[in-house]
């Protein structure tokens, strides 16, 4: 299986990366390599196995419905980069 | 052409949980904005979800209510994309193994027949946080105090074909989930909100045409009008020979226009795949007993109710039993003024009217069931007519005053049924009206008869200073006249 320039550059814009063209030529050829894995591990025969969800064997635990945390706006917004009237500022966004 | 028209929902219901879906912060809505976000809700690194036991409990009892198969193992996965709002970078939802699997609900048609809408399922997800656009130095403001709330999507599938009966689901889905308790269906406050599907085909054609989504509406007016608009949209694309592009478009209500958001090249593509930090949630057999004991009346059984219990016709049962605080305003007015039929065209008419008008709630109405019972009990027994009574609620809603006879009382409102009385008045009245009743006694048509005949009651009235009982005055007039 083999991964194309644009089929970088799109999940480079998902995830927000930035990607030089040098880059994307050194990825092609990584992430080929690990499509190429997936490859071998998709001929496996998997009909009779159940998809897995977590590798552990446990189940969750769930938590009774009961207000636990107390308000900490002040510490939290003491690492932001920047607020306002209790808002935390970011770059505007546009709809 | 002629068109056929097909409508999906997808619902976002706002769980009425105490906490968080995945920690222990308060959902209280109105508070200072971050206060209630803490580090899990923030994204914290390090922080771990743990979820909240309630939000499974609501997801069953809806799932029971409506004949939906509860899936016993359900698994959360992550959706992927980057927006202010969402700490993470990906919303914690369910795709493969919802909780709430395939199901139904039956709406009334206009024409008195049930149609049944089927349910995909639904699944248990968390809210995202509010972005603020109004100018912070050319910023955008974040409010996370919502991120991490509960909710299901209801997804349907597309069964409804006007924009009637995707209104009456939603008003039954409304009913249902206020029913049962699990969310406060307040839409000002975006407890719920729709998403609606729309698609046009050739008449009957069984071939689907290409859909657009119209994301979040927060009102039934707005849902009704936005499918109007969206469905007019498409008619005249397709009747001029024109394509339908697969995207997202927004609504403005108050300008009755549409946009695109993103067409489906676009799109996102959410990267779905199960969360590592979540394993998967069992629910056994007790869970799902204990939450069916613990149903409450829901809108068709009380609507039956209503009907076998108080005589109401089906029209007015089905509405009065909709919702659940409108019902139970129902009964505590029938408990006080006995006259169901009474208490339910007060309760449709002047009630609603009035807090249509002032955009309030049934729990917010100034005036209470006992209220509005003895203020029925008036009119039934004729102490008051019904213009009388329009002045009594009046009063009572303004908070004038919170006793019906003291306000009857004050004001004067006390109808004259005593009809010696009456006849006196009639008499005095006829005698200085000689050429109406010449004309009224000339007169062979009965409709034309019936409106002279209200001729009379304007001076009747005037001669009772308002407080004659206009039923029998109208009685007193036609044997009086002949």
């Amino acid at each position: 299986m083999t991964i194309s320039r644009t089929d970088i550059e799109k999940v480079a814009v998902l995830a927000r990366i930035q990607v030089d063209e040098a880059q994307v030529s050194a990825l092609e050829n990584d992430l080929g390599n690990i499509l190429d894995l997936v490859d071998q591990l998709s001929a496996a025969d998997t009909d009779s196995v159940e998809p897995l969800a977590h590798p552990l064997d446990a189940v969750q635990r769930l938590r009774p419905d009961e207000v636990t945390e107390s308000d900490q706006r002040e510490a939290f917004q003491a690492i932001a980069p920047a607020t306002e009237n209790g808002l935390y500022l970011v770059p505007r966004v546009i709809e | 052409m002629q068109w056929d028209i097909v409508i999906g929902l997808e619902i976002h219901v706002q769980l009425a949980t105490r906490t968080k879906i995945f920690s222990g912060s308060s959902t209280a809505y109105g508070a200072e904005p971050n206060t209630q976000a803490n580090a899990v809700d923030l994204a914290m690194p390090g922080t771990l979800p743990v979820p909240n036991e309630q939000a499974f409990r609501y997801a069953v009892m809806f799932g029971l209510a409506v004949n939906a198969e509860i899936e016993r193992r359900s698994v959360f996965e992550r959706k992927n994309y980057f927006y202010p709002d969402l700490p993470k970078g990906y919303q914690t939802t369910q795709l493969e193994r919802p909780i709430v699997g395939p199901g139904y609900v039956g709406i009334d048609l206009e024409n008195g027949e049930t149609k049944r809408v089927r349910i995909h399922h639904a699944h248990l997800e968390e809210d995202a946080g509010k972005s603020l656009h109004e100018d912070f130095h050319g910023m955008t403001g974040v409010d996370l105090n919502r991120a991490g709330t509960p909710l299901i999507e209801v997804v349907t599938e597309p069964d409804m074909n006007n924009a009637a009966e995707a209104v009456a689901f939603a008003r039954k889905l409304h009913g249902i989930v206020t029913s049962l308790g699990i969310c406060d269906g307040d839409m000002s406050q975006g407890s719920m909100r729709f998403d609606v599907n729309i698609s046009l085909k050739p008449k009957g054609s069984d071939k689907l045409g290409t859909r657009t989504e119209t994301k979040n509406l927060n009102s039934f007016r707005f849902m009704e009008q936005a499918i109007a608009h969206e469905v007019e949209r498409q008619m005249d694309i397709l009747e001029d020979g024109g394509t339908i592009t697969q995207e997202t478009r927004l609504y403005n209500g108050d300008r009755d226009e549409s946009r695109s958001m993103r067409t489906k090249e676009e799109a996102n593509d959410y990267r779905y795949f199960p969360c590592p930090d979540l394993l998967p949630v069992e629910i056994d057999e007790a869970f799902i007993e204990e939450a069916r004991a613990s149903l409450p009346e829901l809108p068709d059984a009380r609507k039956a109710r209503f009907m076998e219990q108080y005589g109401l016709n089906d029209y007015d049962a089905s509405l009065l039993a909709s919702d659940s605080r409108l019902a139970a305003f129902f009964e505590e007015t029938v408990k006080h003024g006995k006259d169901a039929k009474l208490a339910a065209n007060w309760i449709q008419g002047e009630f609603s009217a009035r807090l249509n008008a002032e955009g309030k709630s049934v729990a917010q109405s100034p005036v209470s069931g006992k209220q509005l019972g003895d203020l029925v009990v008036r009119i039934a027994d004729n102490t008051i007519s019904s213009a009388g009574a329009k002045k009594v609620f009046e009063a009572l809603w303004t908070g004038e005053n919170d006793d019906v006879d003291a306000i009857i009382e004050a004001k004067g409102l006390k109808q004259v049924s005593d009809t010696g009385e009456l006849e006196k008045m009639v008499d005095e009245v006829l005698a200085e009206m000689p050429d109406q009743v010449a004309q009224y006694q000339q007169e062979e048509d009965p409709k034309k008869r019936k409106k002279m005949l209200g001729g009379f009651m304007g001076p009747l009235m005037k001669a009772s200073k308002g407080q004659g009982n206009p039923k029998l005055f109208n009685e007193i007039l036609q044997k009086k006249l002949g």
